[in-house]
């Protein structure tokens, strides 16, 4: 193990949050709170010790797959670790382990809290939780790809192989590099859109940003106690076509921005994915109509809380524990099938579950056609017999750490659905579960040790399992290896 | 730059690694998915997998926007024919083709000119040219020519009794009165950038400039004979070996080949009259006794084996008089191989590569000067290249010690009117020179390069 590049990527991450730290600041001096303070020193100090790390010179600068998996996981301990200080040290969450979870939940743009009152925490402080979203969303190593020299000779790809959602990298460009531009280009630009948008219909300008961020990273925190139940319904629409969107692969995006449009209509993941959230949307309509007194408010209550909970936002605008048994049911498979891959939502992404659904196909027509030679096809192309094989162990592990979280944390005693939800809303960076954990309540009850777990949970969900996976391998630690 | 390599086989692959190296922006091409993606897991490309003479997978690696299709695939047709759509695609688009049969070889001319390609590279007659370059003057271990052959910087060890031990570079210079520079003195592996008062040892290895007929004056003024070789062995008989005997036979030298295989050589026997093809194992003692080895002055290891063809040279080295070749495909090895203290050793992959990219850098540069020359010394520790000044810029009219230039870097010649210059701080750059310049800094495609 090359430790020395790891310490160079981890000093590069301690700059860049340091960096970032400093904007909660901003909003400190706008509302003259002196909780800015706090995050101006944290943020000075992270740049400094970062800068410091990344005097020592590296003799080997190549990043090999075990290094990038390694410090792709590494990189966002230190990031969780160091970002939950703030709250600490402001004193608005007193308990480290709470303050590490409400963080963990920004950063991996999950949305789950440990926090019953929203609406006490200082301004400073809530920008921080949900700019933590926008950072996460597109991830924070991709942000710095944009950034390090290529001095490595082009082996970064490691980096970007180990943080982007979905079962393989696509590149848009060439280079690593400008492909992390290009990225974070249609990322910005889709953000300031949204921030716009909703400026025009009236939004308070705090609200705005925060709405924004924990939307764009398909986050979830929310400003006020009851999420975004006070928004009018035209924000409302606003904020559910904006999850959508940004639950969309961003290869789409790309390829519709360089006037490919055939191309990039023809995605099957994308269509599958819009089409799910069609049918869900309107089969609870249906269901809950009698609820509301007007159709179109069943609709967006639906299609709102489809679109967050599809796309792993987790935004809700009613508390949608109280629904009938069928209309939660479809919100929990939902939870689990996730948004695209490429883009900022979790899950387990609708590109494996199409490329589940045509292997059990596959399978079947083997079974009629026993010395038939088939092959899975996805956008036209052959899928790689190696990516369906780590698809099938992706999703078996998957649902091994889902299984194994339950049973730890069942420990608490809680009912089943609150845990089976837990775990089901943090491993797939969703935010509220149901019963004790919906919409309206918080994950605060938990144990420390439940706490840490889903921790875990929500790491390795935004990672897609292996990166964080490795770093508990012991011979990942060991000398040779 | 963005440049498409078509064909991810060993040249495909040492190029687009070189060209990721000096920030370019590489897609590679290639019908073996595992080849694809081998490359494009491990390096900063983008890998498609695909024919590259179709249209349709040009368009999915950006023709539009590409300023450099590198077509090194292993059929000379495809090649041809990916240039051919690509250019006609993107008229803008700089295309290479490797071409490597004979009979396309033979009429590169014209099929570049009608073909419009921008440049043609055939590896193995290359890699024969070096080789015949140094059979002709058997004491370099490497020739690197540059102002259109009329300068020559050669590098060559000091032989255990020379008149050279012992004494300082001044003392040299006053020795031969000669227009030369001592510009490199390799030392235990290190690398000695010498002035006046170093003392050359005996087993250095150093680096010369000068030109031709100062070189060989020096050498007989050192006592050191510089005949070429008048019977030279080639064992294989591959394209490589095909282009060296065909090249040594016009220069007068007797030629002989040693190939396995009886198909290959009726095949050389017919298309060289005038050599001696032996059909048999190289590797053989009795065979190469037969062929009476120590009449040899000149001996080219060239299977197409690399491990065969160094252990051969080793063999042969106390036996042969003037110069033993061996040809390795191989050289990620570097040092290794530089302790084995083979006489020369050439390497088609690197020349092509080393083309491709003096290619590459020359396009991708400014317009007031341009890369001539380049080539890569000492496992690619070092760069030596030529630079043509065809326009005021920063760099003229200036003398030499009142340029800021970087650490690490020789000036090691001025080429003005055919004549080399060896500068010193009076010196100045003017319109119409060519300069040549060392360097330990990698990646300089322009002039200004050299100044801090």
């Amino acid at each position: 193990m090359n430790y020395a590049v790891i310490g160079r990527i981890l000093s590069w991450v301690l700059r860049t949050e340091g960096l970032l730290m400093l904007l909660p600041c901003i909003i400190a001096v706008a509302y003259g709170e002196k909780q800015g303070f706090v995050y101006l020193v944290l943020g000075l100090v992270a740049i400094a010790a970062g800068w410091a790390l990344s005097l020592k010179h590296i003799k080997n600068p190549a990043i090999y797959q075990r290094e990038g998996f390694v410090s792709v996981g590494l990189s966002w301990v230190v990031l969780s670790l160091y970002g939950a200080i703030p709250f600490v040290l402001t004193g608005e969450i007193p308990s480290y382990l709470n303050a590490l979870f409400e963080i963990v939940s920004g950063f991996t743009t999950t949305g789950s809290s440990i926090l019953a009152e929203v609406e006490t925490m200082s301004h400073t402080s809530l920008f921080w939780r949900s700019f933590s979203h926008w950072i996460g969303g597109m991830g924070v190593l991709v942000f710095i790809l944009m950034m390090i020299p290529s001095s490595s000779g082009g082996t970064q790809i490691n980096l970007m192989k180990a943080e982007s959602p979905g079962p393989d990298v696509s590149k848009f460009v060439p280079r690593v590099k400008n492909t992390a531009i290009v990225l974070y280009r249609i990322y910005l630009g889709m953000t300031l859109l949204m921030i716009a948008i909703l400026a025009f219909s009236g939004m308070n300008w705090f609200h705005n940003l925060c709405i924004t961020f924990g939307t764009a990273g398909t986050g979830g925190f929310g400003v006020l106690n009851d999420s975004c139940a006070s928004y009018t319904p035209f924000q409302q629409w606003v904020i559910t076509f904006f999850m959508i969107a940004f639950g969309v692969n961003f290869s789409f995006y790309y390829l519709f921005l360089t006037f490919h449009f055939r191309a990039a209509f023809q995605f099957e993941e994308i269509r599958a994915y819009l089409l799910i959230i069609l049918v869900a949307g309107l089969s609870i309509a249906w269901q809950i109509h009698p609820r509301f007194l007007t159709m179109e408010e069943a609709l967006r209550a639906a299609f709102f809380q489809v679109g967050s909970i599809m796309t792993t936002t987790g935004f809700s605008t009613v508390d949608f524990d109280l629904w009938p048994s069928f209309s939660k049911t479809v919100l929990v498979a939902l939870m689990v099938v996730g948004a695209c891959a490429g883009s900022t939502g979790g899950g387990v992404k609708v590109s494996r579950v199409v490329l589940v659904i045509k292997s059990i196909q596959e399978e079947l027509r083997q079974l009629l056609h026993p010395h038939g030679v088939q092959c899975i096809r996805l956008d036209g192309k052959i899928v790689d017999k190696k990516i369906l094989v780590s698809l099938y162990v992706y999703l078996t592990s998957y649902f091994l750490i889902f299984a194994l979280s339950i049973l730890v944390i069942s420990l608490d005693n809680f009912s089943f659905t609150t845990n089976f939800t837990a775990v089901a809303a943090t491993l797939n960076n969703i935010g509220p579960g149901l019963d004790a954990v919906g919409p309206s309540r918080n994950f605060a009850a938990y144990s420390p040790l439940s706490k840490l777990v889903l921790i875990f949970d929500m790491l390795a969900g935004r990672l897609e399992l292996l990166p964080m996976l490795i770093l508990f391998y012991p011979r990942t630690w060991q000398a040779k290896g | 730059m963005q440049i498409i390599v078509v064909g991810c086989g060993k040249v495909g692959r040492s190029i687009a690694t070189q060209l990721i190296k000096e920030n370019n922006n590489v897609t590679v091409i290639d019908t073996k998915a595992e080849l694809v993606h081998n490359i494009s897991t491990n390096y900063d490309v983008m890998g498609i997998v695909g024919n590259g003479s179709s249209f349709n997978v040009l368009s999915q690696a950006d023709l539009k926007h590409t300023d450099m299709l590198i077509a090194v695939t292993e059929s000379d047709e495809v090649n041809l024919l990916t240039c051919v759509i690509a250019k006609l695609n993107n008229e803008k688009c700089h295309t290479i083709a490797r071409v490597r049969s004979p009979h396309y070889s033979e009429e590169r001319n014209f099929l570049q000119k009608g073909l419009n390609l921008s440049m043609t590279i055939n590896p193995e007659l290359e890699a024969a040219k070096e080789m015949t370059r140094l059979l002709n003057f058997p004491t370099a271990i490497d020739i690197f020519s540059f102002a259109k052959d009329r300068i020559d910087m050669l590098r060559f060890r000091v032989p255990t009794r020379s008149m050279l031990i012992g004494i300082s570079l001044k003392q040299v210079a006053q020795l031969t009165t000669n227009n030369l520079l001592v510009c490199i003195i390799e030392r235990n592996n290190e690398i000695i950038v010498p002035n006046g008062d170093t003392v050359i040892n005996s087993g250095d290895v150093l680096t010369i400039m000068a030109m031709p007929s100062d070189v060989e004056e020096f050498f007989r003024k050192i006592g050191v004979k510089t005949n070429k070789a008048e019977n030279v062995m080639i064992v294989g008989g591959g394209a490589t070996s095909y282009y060296l005997a065909k090249l040594l036979k016009s220069r007068g030298i007797n030629v002989t080949i040693i190939e396995k295989e009886m198909k290959r050589c009726e095949e050389l026997v017919s298309e060289l009259p005038g050599v001696t093809v032996d059909c048999g194992d190289g590797t053989d003692r009795e065979l190469l006794d037969e062929e009476h080895l120590e009449n040899m002055d000149g001996f080219v290891a060239c299977t197409g084996i690399d491990e065969v063809n160094a252990i051969l040279s080793l063999y042969v080295m106390n036996r042969v008089k003037k110069k033993v070749v061996t040809k390795l495909n191989h050289v990620d090895f570097g040092e290794l191989i530089d302790s084995l203290k083979l006489d020369s050793v050439i390497n088609p992959k690197e020349i092509t590569a080393q083309k491709i990219v003096q290619y590459v850098r020359a396009a991708g540069n400014s317009m007031e000067s341009n890369v001539e020359t380049l080539y890569r010394l000492l496992n690619g520790r070092v760069e030596a290249m030529e630079f043509y000044i065809d326009k005021e810029s920063l760099v003229t009219g200036q003398k030499l010690v009142d340029m800021k230039i970087k650490e690490g870097i020789i000036i090691a010649g001025i080429v003005r009117n055919g004549k080399l210059i060896i500068p010193g701080g009076q010196d100045e750059f003017m319109v119409g020179d060519s300069v040549i310049v060392i360097t330990t800094h990698l990646g300089f495609h322009d002039i200004y390069n050299i100044l801090k």
